[in-house]
């Protein structure tokens, strides 16, 4: 059957990272650590585009998931760490993500529902506030280390598991999107009165996508925690929200490959211009005005989708 | 009980100090076709908007199959049979001519979340089931071949007929159409009149359609409603609207109103 093609490119880009990662050790470290963080900020991008880009709405909160699935997960090998044998430390790995994951979906939730009368700037307002909330409480908590930080988190997040994973993120947000049920998410983003009049909750799909949306942006958070060994609460200001909004808007909202493109080059980029590094949320600033003029429908879309069926 | 699909029971609505829709009482049976005309600023599309949940009625009672649609919502209601149109187009705009047509079908559940992450045989036969359907929708309205269009881009008449089929796509009970002949030429709405008639005998469904053209209201409805300012001024036959006084009174105005026009 031909539809089932989707769940076989999940499994093949699982498979490549893995292979990928099994050599991983003969690579320069250096790049090696880059690739990893072009890893995390695709499923950031990625998740963050079913927020923004197919629902339509408007985050800024993204880095605040992140924290909370990344501190959850760090917490969570620091305290079981010593007592579980090496050969089940992977395992001990994908239980921290997925809870990180999952207390970031909690989070989502939480933000989502109230937040979701809100539309446009207001309710980016309030992600804004959501995400800058759970930075305050993470830098007053002295049990996950305060404001000097977390420190000493085992390295767990390899090349593989981060493809895997981020695998696992395009498979599911594109999947979602590209069925019946979730050309719901487009359509609220397209028209809310009318969504509702062909028997589309549009509460019911923002929340969905707010929640899912956090929740791998929690997975990126627990794969940073063990990738960096290091959290500290100004990591998630509301500058590293504004990165990943600035990945999906010059990718192309509602457009996965683009974002993913987007995603690597705005990781690789900022490394090769180290010494202006000061200047780079200028940058950034200048390329999103001259992005909404020029192109605005993104950088790395080449025109409308024209797909018929539910097919990835 | 009564044998009305649609039943309203002095249904009102105040916003504020403007009562909109004032005691507004009416009927539609199965598979019957309803008129709603006034002049501008009647309440018609308020009336509308009552009907499908978009307004909670201030007092007065609507209810649908026999059951009371209070604190209902929109969506709610698609999924017990009431679908609509609107005044000015609302196509999803972003989305092909299948897939707005497609969205509208999801109403009746082929599936959920769970299965489009996991994408199991039930989820295939589901998405077959969706897309034949749609198709066939498409072919009675010869929307077919432009079904991988923006629907968006469609001509103006196509973009009035895809919205009819997006919304017969939920497979309502009843259908409401405001103002469908809005902007057409009169060899369009010529079209469009055959389009309603044949819509209603095809899919067996009561319409009920807001116009300000009176030559396609006379010409197909079987009953029809007259509202001036949010009230019920006449209800009757084509033929019987057509003589009554208060309805010449409201569209021409009186000669006393001529020399004295409303404020």
């Amino acid at each position: 059957m031909k539809n089932s093609g989707a769940k076989r490119w999940l499994l093949a880009g699982i498979a490549l990272a893995l292979a990928v990662s099994y050599f991983s050790a003969q690579f320069n470290r250096y790049y090696l650590g880059i690739a990893i963080d072009c890893g995390i900020n695709i499923i950031l991008a990625v998740s963050l585009n079913l927020i923004n880009g197919h629902t339509g709405q408007f985050s800024l909160g993204h880095a605040g998931f992140m924290a909370v699935g990344g501190y959850t997960a760090a917490k969570f090998t620091l305290v079981f760490e010593s007592m579980v044998p090496d050969s089940l430390k992977p395992l001990l790995f994908l239980v921290a993500l997925v809870l990180g994951g999952l207390m970031a979906a909690v989070a989502g939730f939480s933000v989502g529902v109230p937040s979701l009368r809100l539309r446009g700037d207001y309710l980016a307002i309030v992600t804004l506030g959501f995400g800058e909330i759970i930075r305050v409480i993470v830098q007053n908590m002295e049990s996950v280390g305060a404001a000097s930080g977390l420190k000493g988190i085992p390295k767990y997040s390899t090349l593989g598991w981060t493809f895997a994973l981020a695998a696992v993120t395009v498979y599911a947000v594109s999947a979602l999107v590209n069925s019946t049920y979730g050309r719901g998410f487009i359509a609220v983003s397209d028209d809310e009165v009318a969504a509702s009049s062909m028997g589309i909750n549009p509460v019911r799909y923002k929340v969905t996508a707010f929640v899912t949306g956090a929740f791998f942006a929690g997975i990126a958070g627990g794969l940073y925690a063990h990738h960096k060994q290091f959290l500290s609460p100004t990591g998630f200001d509301f500058l590293k929200s504004i990165d990943i909004v600035v990945m999906v808007i010059l990718g192309g909202m509602g457009r996965t490959a683009g974002v993913i493109i987007a995603a690597i080059l705005l990781t690789v980029l900022p490394e090769f211009l180290r010494q202006f590094a000061d200047y780079r949320m200028i940058i950034y600033a200048l390329l999103i005005i001259v992005l909404m003029m020029a192109r605005p429908q993104g950088l790395f879309t080449l025109g409308a989708k024209k797909k018929e069926a539910a097919r990835v | 009980m009564s044998d009305a699909l649609l039943e309203l029971n002095q249904a009102t609505i105040k916003f504020g100090g403007l009562t909109a829709v004032s005691e507004l009482s009416m009927k539609i049976r199965p598979e019957e076709l309803v008129g709603l005309i006034g002049p501008n600023g009647a309440g018609k599309t308020t009336a509308f908007n009552l009907i499908t949940g978009v307004y909670q009625p201030t007092s007065g009672e609507i209810r649908f199959s026999g059951k009371s649609i209070r604190n209902a919502k929109p969506h709610d209601l698609t999924k017990s049979g009431i679908s609509r149109t609107f005044q000015n187009i609302r196509l999803f705009s972003s989305m092909s001519v299948f897939d707005n047509v497609r969205t509208a079908t999801q109403v009746h559940r082929v599936h959920g979340i769970g299965s489009a992450l996991w994408r199991g045989r039930s989820f295939h036969t589901g998405e077959l089931e969706v897309e034949k359907q749609v198709h066939e929708l498409l072919d009675i309205f010869q929307l077919r071949d432009l079904r991988h269009e923006d629907a968006c881009s469609l001509p103006y008449g196509d973009q009035r007929r895809l919205e009819i089929v997006r919304a017969l796509a939920t497979r309502p009970k009843l259908l409401l159409l405001d103002e469908p002949a809005a902007g057409m030429n009169p060899t369009e709405k010529e079209e469009l009149m055959k389009l309603i008639q044949f819509i209603k005998d095809k899919f067996k469904i009561a319409i009920m359609l807001v116009e300000h053209d009176m030559k396609v209201v006379m010409g197909i409805c079987q009953r029809i409603y007259v509202l001036e300012y949010g009230v019920k001024i006449a209800e009757g036959t084509p033929d019987d609207i057509r003589q009554n006084p208060k309805v010449i009174e409201a569209y021409l105005g009186t000669e006393e109103a001529k020399q004295k026009p409303h404020a």
